[in-house]
């Protein structure tokens, strides 16, 4: 199995995806740091401006940024893997390995290993490289910040257990609709959860309870933000990336079965098909 | 164990297609073994079953001794599929190495066996470059250095030549000589039948999922000869009698062509037609091409 993962992570390498990830990745981050240093000068020469109430502004500001990289993490999941197991059944590079004395497991093991490690550095690297911004410019380490990291890691994972599943018996191409589909299904869901727990509608929490099942990834964004938010935050009232329906810690461990099935489902078709 | 590849009954279904009926067919150690047959026969689906890259549909198989479906036995095999595709963002030397660890092969050996199937290929000064920089025939050439990595026992080869150059082509024919010399079994998928009969032991031909025959490949295709007999007169008797041992008679003239199964009967036969008084003049026998035979086996002649 470790061939397999070598095999992929020298592919990723060599396809140069990870280097322009990362190489994104680190745009964004600097533009973020400028802008949160701009912000940040402007928030302290004001007067009156209290400790505590610079500290929202900072996490406010924090969350803002995890966001996107809780988005760009999702598109790197879902695009760099969507055809790693569909597209060599298709080019029929697959036939070459699968004659090769490996069982099947270990081949879509291996590979799911392989992309889960590259989306764990992927999410250290971008993370770390924001803490690492605030830190250094507001001199602020908001609680648990590992914690979130790992949070969105997991995220990740979550969705490249869909991504390989599909792979297993469908098209590439179907199978990148149908993961982006699921994420904009769970992102609506969330956002219902969210306004429904505000305007206390138990109706509309339900729904994003249950999509919240269907694909437990915005429910592990709103944990991981919700994580590292101090009591103050999170007793606002309103707050576009608030978590004021925060998702029980049964949920993290529904995700982590989540990715479990999904893949032990996907071994099971990859073991019988016919390539 | 004596045969490296033994097939019972083996069947596969496409959903409502039928790709292959009902395989039997035995392969011993150390034998060429050709596989014929039209396009669409069923070859390739044989290969992927032998494999384990198709379930059958019924029936069971052995190769090298182990049910289908057995991981291990395959670091003793070597593959070259019929749609050749590598990963195409290696260097060549690199997915030789790649392949040789897949194959449990230790850093010693890979270091050892790969310049030798590079330069066996041709292909050493390609070692570093890229194989999406490969012709066809090159990543052919490549692929064939793979199935020869395991320095295995069986080697299957769906259409290895299809791509590749007159001198390719040559080089395919060496490597199967020398892998038979090694006494390793070879089973081909082919349809350059030149080059199967100069290298083949045996042959089975595909038609439909069927085997619906198998020849000894000698200096001439066994069981099936033509023979062409010139008589003095031909008389409706003697064309009548001259059936009992031929299905398939041609006359031109006084000249009979006809195809016969067996040489033993050849003495028999002239004996007859002395006896009949017919005016023995000539009486040869023909060879058969291979191609002669694919052709009348496959359109049913026989
Ligand atoms: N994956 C598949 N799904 C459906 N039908 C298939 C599939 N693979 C093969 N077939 C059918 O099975 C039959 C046998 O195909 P196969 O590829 O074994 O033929 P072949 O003898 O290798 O032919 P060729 O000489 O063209 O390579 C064909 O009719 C083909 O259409
Ligand atoms: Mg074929």
């Amino acid at each position: 199995m470790w061939v397999i993962v070598r095999l992929t992570a020298r592919e990723v390498q060599r396809r140069k995806l990870l280097w322009m990830a990362l190489a994104l990745g680190f745009v964004f981050v600097t533009l973020f740091a400028v802008g949160f240093h701009c912000v940040h000068q402007e928030l302290i020469s004001q007067v009156g401006m209290g400790r505590s109430e610079l500290q929202i502004f900072v996490n406010f500001f924090l969350t803002a940024g995890l966001y996107v990289i809780n988005f760009l993490s999702v598109m790197m999941a879902v695009l760099t893997s969507v055809g790693t197991v569909s597209g060599e059944i298709d080019s029929h590079t697959i036939q070459s390995l699968a004659t090769k004395p490996v069982r099947r497991w270990e081949i879509l093991l291996g590979k799911w290993t392989a992309y889960a490690g590259m989306l764990a550095i992927y999410m250290a690297c971008l993370g770390g490289g924001l803490f690492l911004v605030v830190h250094l410019i507001a001199d602020y380490t908001p609680q648990n910040w590992l914690g979130t990291i790992g949070f969105l890691t997991l995220e990740g994972w979550v969705i490249l257990a869909v991504t390989f599943l599909g792979g297993t018996f469908l098209s590439t191409l179907t199978n990148g609709v149908l993961a982006f589909m699921l994420y904009g299904i769970a992102f609506v869901g969330g956002w219902v959860e969210q306004i429904g727990s505000l305007m206390q509608s138990e109706a509309a929490v339900n729904i994003g309870i249950v999509t919240s099942l269907l694909l437990p990834s915005e429910a592990l964004w709103r944990r991981a933000a919700h994580l590292m938010q101090p009591a103050l935050i999170r007793s606002l009232p309103s707050n576009p990336f608030g978590t004021a329906s925060v998702p029980s810690p049964a949920m993290v461990v529904y995700a982590g079965l989540y990715i479990v099935v999904l893949l032990a489902v996907g071994l099971w078709v990859f073991g019988r098909r016919d390539l | 164990m004596t045969n490296v590849i033994e097939t019972h009954h083996l069947r596969k279904e496409y959903g409502e297609k039928v790709a292959v009926a009902d395989l039997t067919l035995q392969i011993e150690r150390g034998e060429v073994f050709g596989f014929l047959g039209p396009n669409g026969a069923g070859k390739t689906t044989v290969v992927k079953m032998l494999l384990g890259l198709a379930a059958p549909t019924a029936g069971s198989a052995q190769v090298l001794g182990r049910p289908l479906g057995d991981t291990a036995i395959r670091a003793r095999i070597g593959f070259l599929p019929e749609h050749f595709r590598f990963h195409e963002w290696l260097q060549a030397a690199e997915f030789l190495d790649l392949h040789g660890q897949l194959l449990g092969l230790t850093a010693g050996q890979r270091a050892k066996r790969i310049p030798q199937l590079l330069n066996l290929v041709e292909l050493a000064d390609a070692a570093g470059r890229r194989l999406s920089t490969f012709s066809k025939g090159m990543l052919q050439r490549i692929g064939l250095a793979q199935a020869l990595l395991p320095d295995p026992d069986l080697v299957i080869l769906d259409e290895p030549t299809s791509g590749l150059d007159p001198l390719g082509r040559r080089l395919v024919r060496d490597v199967i000589n020398q892998l038979k010399v090694a006494g390793t079994a070879v089973f081909l998928n082919s349809h350059l039948l030149s080059e199967v009969e100069v290298t083949c032991d045996r042959v089975a031909f595909i038609k439909e999922g069927r085997i619906i025959r198998t020849a000894r490949l000698g200096a001439l295709v066994e069981g099936v000869t033509e023979v062409v007999i010139q008589v003095g007169r031909v008389t409706p008797e003697l064309l009548d009698g001259l059936r009992r041992w031929s299905s398939d008679l041609r006359v031109d003239g006084r000249r009979i062509t006809m195809t016969i199964q067996d040489e033993e009967i050849l003495p028999l036969l002239s004996q007859w037609v002395v006896d009949q008084g017919a005016g023995l003049y000539a009486l040869s026998p023909q060879q058969i091409s291979l191609e002669e035979l694919f052709v009348r086996v496959v359109e049913g002649q026989e």
